[in-house]
């Protein structure tokens, strides 16, 4: 059913989530929060050296240190063949994923781990660790994206042959792929522009910077069952990985999903379950493994960095006629950047006749890079938003005016090849211009920056359950992780089904043996997906309340309503009955045919994209270089929000973390390819101090292919904030930042070079 | 190594504990009492995740050390509410839809205390720059900041609306 | 006959050997898939390994039933994730 032009009467409100209680009273599990009997602490070594050949690994005195139970390296693991398979962000190799968890052959980052200890306590886990003895053979090694496509770069991998590319390359190179997207005739586009704008950009990687660092329980029992207790955006994704790296039945893994402390798609992928569960393997006792946050920094994570090029060529008026684009990617120490979705983004909002768009995944001597909230997008929409700006600076265009000249609409084919249905984009431009924070004058000795993001959005697998307890309260269970407030919408969504208080309404995450498969929480999916499957589960429990009135009534099943909470008779043909309530039919449910309960598992399709506007005010301390945001509205269209709080939250948190990656975050090398800044001392997120209030304005054009109209949220935000920011201090400093982070004392440079 | 006896007080009980010298406040909270709402985020003093009180002053308990909690009286998370009624800036995080994850909730509630025991009607400003030693990566801060602004309000009997 | 459209110039394309554009006799996703599997060998697996299809504007993941009409335009694009 579609519930998309009725009156609602739970979706669209704010409930306070089923389990803020616990979360504001410490009560809430995560993954670190769990003991058990004879636990054991698992800690992991980690190479000093960004590039370099393992000669040895001498495990022997750590072995026999008191205290310690179990020390396993990559021989414990099963060598696995190359296996491609689909991980938060884009296609990963198995093979791949087992080498970054543990090193074989060759150590290719620093902090890229090489064994690991299971002991009684920490203290004596630590002291293991410097018992290992490992040779070393040091390579030469090469952090920068650009450095490491270069002919004579150091080649982290003997077999990584360049895919796209014709003739088939001969020779290995840390160029792992090259994609290409071309519509039209880019060349004569430019040929008929009035106007042409380029430049060179380059964004650092940035990390997801979860506030819990990754953690988790494993027990391996002598019958081979194993069990597992860890926080990530999946914990089928967690018991599927787990399973692949030590050649595991799933049927005898069962992982419970603690709550999880932040992911942003840095949890979408496996670190430590696979070590413990081969540490506990080995001593027969329950491990528990938690990374410090210095190992958060130098082993998971983070997104690429990237160097592009761009160039725009547009008609006097404003009529873009052609566009290219060159991007670069780093993926880390092993392929898989974000560059196919990146080479898609950066263009996806605009109605451009020629386009030439190229894109080169890249390996080089840094972690493996993760997902991480719109993965790609925010980095090509950097280049792009910003060209676009001096675009309109050169056209003496208003720079909305120049967006909704060339605003994609229903109907507009994209340079990727798909044509846009159902978007609302042009929904979003229009709330930008009626904004208060648009029509205001800017003041004084600040400067004014607008841009915009899209993202694809997607559906994919999901279990919902539906029961409804003998007294008539519900319970509903779905097997996606709750990363920030999605327990509340989805109960919101079963409850506006069942008629019924949202407050009467458990949602529970349920754990791998108790649902049905469902794919990790990511990609703004869940309320999407998951939240398809609670309502067709509650429908179905409602056909099922029908049947059980209409037998109770002695009438035939079309003659009952459901309305409210209450099964009526249709008509006064069907009958003069009282209402029977959820309470009575449960209470009644024994004699009606037993439990009343539905479960319901989808491949949802039908994601909406998402299209996203950004206002920032700065100013710029010239003595400094420091820029101050000094107002901030985000605009998108979210479909429909269904807790409105949690889609605000969600629209605030993304613009906050995109702000922190415009002005401040980036890892600082040393070189010898060591991560300098490994603390949130020295890698800075936003501070309270350091963001002003963010208006979040929800437009909402339906989805019609959600029940309730929705459209994934929180891929969206981060994409506009680094160039609504960077076109903000061109306007404010009138310089043009083409680097970020746009940290003081980039910016004092670029002052200092513009005032000659 | 022998263990070191404390006593101290925490969330109003009086509470003995063995602890080793170098383990601090954080580690013996988790992991010998089992107050596990203090959350490790940092280990270095840079998140906030572990904030308790200690004698009336905020503190990251990661850079304390267990052996300093002797005499001292301590409310963690745990202590914040009464029985089964929350504070108000527990119950202001709840409507005011403040947190996400969760993950770092406690230590922003036990600071946001902390402010308004000591700054009962903080401005904006004030309470940003207070917890701005409390990282939180999923909110943007707008909504705590809000949430700690109306428990503020309510603490001093103005009803806002 | 569906016309499919292979958008990206990447390891899909020259698994087509070059070729951009085909026909294709297909009423579901699930043909178009065993076809081009036929007709390119390995450009199957790889569109069902790290491909969408995208079908009239709608990106489909893994999802075999998923109609085509004639008159409908199918572009094969990178699979989408997400964090």
């Amino acid at each position: 059913m579609n519930y998309i032009d009725t009156s609602l009467k739970v979706v669209g409100t704010r409930p306070i989530r089923p389990d803020g209680v616990d979360k504001v009273t410490g009560r809430a599990v995560f993954a670190a929060d769990t003991r058990a009997a004879g636990m054991l602490w698992g800690k992991v070594l980690r190479s000093p050296h960004a590039h370099a050949r393992i000669v040895s690994i001498d495990t022997s005195k750590a072995e026999a240190l008191a205290g310690v139970h179990a020390v396993v390296t990559a021989a414990d693991f099963p060598e696995i063949v190359s296996e491609e398979a689909f991980v938060g962000e884009g296609p990963m190799n198995f093979r791949d994923l087992s080498m970054n968890c543990m090193a074989r052959g060759k150590a290719l980052y620093e902090g890229h781990a090489l064994a690991a200890v299971a002991a009684t306590t920490q203290e004596i886990a630590d002291r293991a660790l410097a018992l290992i003895d490992v040779q070393y053979d040091v390579l030469p090694h090469v952090i920068d994206v650009e450095a490491a496509m270069a002919d004579d770069a150091p080649v982290l991998h003997d077999d990584l042959f360049t895919a796209g590319v014709d003739p088939a390359p001969t020779k290995p190179s840390n160029v792992a792929k090259v994609v290409t997207f071309r519509k039209g005739d880019a060349e004569a586009g430019f040929a008929e522009a009035d106007v042409i704008v380029e430049g060179r950009y380059t964004t650092q990687p940035v990390h997801q910077a979860y506030i819990e660092p990754h953690a988790c329980m494993a027990t391996y029992a002598p019958d081979g069952q194993v069990s597992i207790h860890s926080s990530s955006q999946g914990h089928f994704m967690v018991r599927a990985y787990t399973a692949k790296l030590l050649g595991l039945n799933l049927s005898n893994i069962r992982v419970n999903p603690a709550e999880i402390g932040g992911g942003f798609g840095g949890k979408t992928l496996v670190y430590l379950e696979p070590v413990a569960v081969a540490l506990s393997r080995k001593c027969g006792r329950t491990v528990k493994m938690q990374m410090t946050r210095e190992e958060v920094f130098r082993a998971s994570g983070p997104t690429s960095g990237a160097a592009m090029e761009i160039k725009i060529g547009a008609k006097k008026d404003g009529t873009i006629v052609a566009a290219k684009q060159i991007l670069k990617y780093q993926a880390g120490a092993f392929p898989g950047s974000p560059i196919g979705p990146g080479c898609m983004c950066g263009f996806a909002m605009y109605d451009l006749p020629n386009v030439d768009v190229v894109g080169y995944d890249v390996v080089s001597n840094r972690p493996k890079v993760a997902a991480y909230r719109a993965p790609g997008a925010p980095i090509t929409s950097f280049a792009v938003e910003c060209a676009l700006d001096d675009l309109a600076l050169k056209l003496d265009l208003d720079p909305l005016t120049l967006r909704e000249k060339n605003a994609a609409k229903n109907g507009t084919k994209t340079h990727y090849g798909p044509t846009h249905h159902n978007i609302g984009f042009t929904a979003v431009l229009d709330a930008v211009k009626a904004h208060p924070h648009w029509k205001s004058p800017v003041k004084e000795g600040q400067g004014r920056g607008l841009a915009c993001g899209f993202w694809f959005n997607i559906g994919g697998e999901s279990s919902a359950q539906v029961h409804v307890n003998e007294d008539g309260t519900v319970t509903a269970a779905t097997g996606s992780p709750d990363i920030g407030g999605s327990r509340a919408s989805i109960g919101m969504m079963v409850a506006e089904v069942l008629g019924v208080p949202p407050t009467t309404v458990r949602t529970i995450v349920a754990d791998t043996a108790s649902i049905g498969f469902t794919f990790l929480t990511g990609g703004s999916r869940v309320t999407f997906a998951t939240g398809m499957a609670a309502t067709q589960a509650a429908e179905k429990v409602v056909e099922d309340l029908k049947r059980r009135a209409a037998q109770t009534w002695e009438i035939p099943v079309e003659a009952v309503e459901w309305k409210d909470g209450k099964a009526y008779p249709a008509g006064s043909n069907a009958g003069a009955f009282e209402p029977l309530d959820l309470a009575t039919l449960a209470l009644k449910s024994p004699r009606t045919g037993g439990p009343i309960i539905a479960e319901v598992s989808v491949n949802a399709q039908g994601a909406g994209p998402g299209f996203g506007a950004h206002i920032c005010d700065v100013s710029v301390d010239r003595e400094t270089g420091q820029v101050t945001i000094e107002r901030y509205t985000a605009v998108q269209d979210v479909g429909k929000a269904i807790h409105p709080s949690y889609v605000e939250g969600q629209i605030q948190g993304g613009a906050a973390q995109g702000i922190g990656w415009a002005l401040n975050e980036e890892y600082i090398y040393n070189d010898k390819g060591q991560m300098e800044n490994p603390g949130f001392l020295d890698y800075r997120v936003p501070v309270a101090s350091d963001v002003p209030m963010i208006e979040a304005v929800l437009v909402e054009v339906p989805n019609p292919r959600h029940p309730f109209g929705a459209r994934g949220v929180g891929e969206v935000p981060i994409i506009p904030p680094m160039a609504a920011i960077g076109n903000a201090i061109r306007r404010a400093a009138g310089v043009r930042m083409h680097d970020l982070p746009m940290s003081p004392p980039k910016l004092r440079a670029a002052l200092d070079a513009a005032s000659g | 190594m022998a263990k070191n006896y404390v006593t101290t007080t925490i969330n109003g009980e009086q509470t003995e504990f063995l602890c080793e010298t170098q383990q601090t406040l954080l580690d013996v909270l988790r992991d010998v009492i089992g107050l596990t709402g203090s959350k490790e985020g940092c280990a270095s003093g840079d998140c906030g995740a572990c904030s308790v009180i200690m004698n009336g002053r905020l503190v990251c308990s990661c850079l304390v050390l267990g052996v300093e909690a002797e005499g001292a009286t301590i409310t963690t998370i745990e202590g914040i509410a009464q029985g089964d009624k929350l504070h108000p800036v527990q119950q202001k995080f709840l409507e005011h839809a403040a947190l996400q994850c969760g993950f770092c909730t406690p230590g922003l509630i036990v600071a946001s205390k902390a402010l308004l025991d000591e700054n009962p009607n903080p401005t904006e400003t004030e309470a940003r720059y207070w917890l701005a030693g409390n990282l939180c990566r999923c909110t943007g801060y707008d909504k705590i900041i809000r949430a700690v602004m109306d428990a503020a309000a309510e603490l001093r009997g103005e009803s806002v609306g | 006959m569906v016309k499919v459209v292979l958008s990206s110039g990447s390891v899909g394309q020259s698994l087509a050997g070059g070729q951009t554009e085909f026909e294709v006799e297909a009423t579901t996703f699930r043909r178009l898939v065993l076809e081009l599997e036929r007709r390119f060998p390995g450009l199957g697996r790889q569109v069902e390994e790290s491909m969408a299809v995208a079908i009239d504007g709608e990106i489909f993941q893994d999802a075999y039933a998923a109609e085509l009409r004639p008159d409908s335009e199918v572009v094969l694009i990178p699979k989408i994730g997400g964090g």
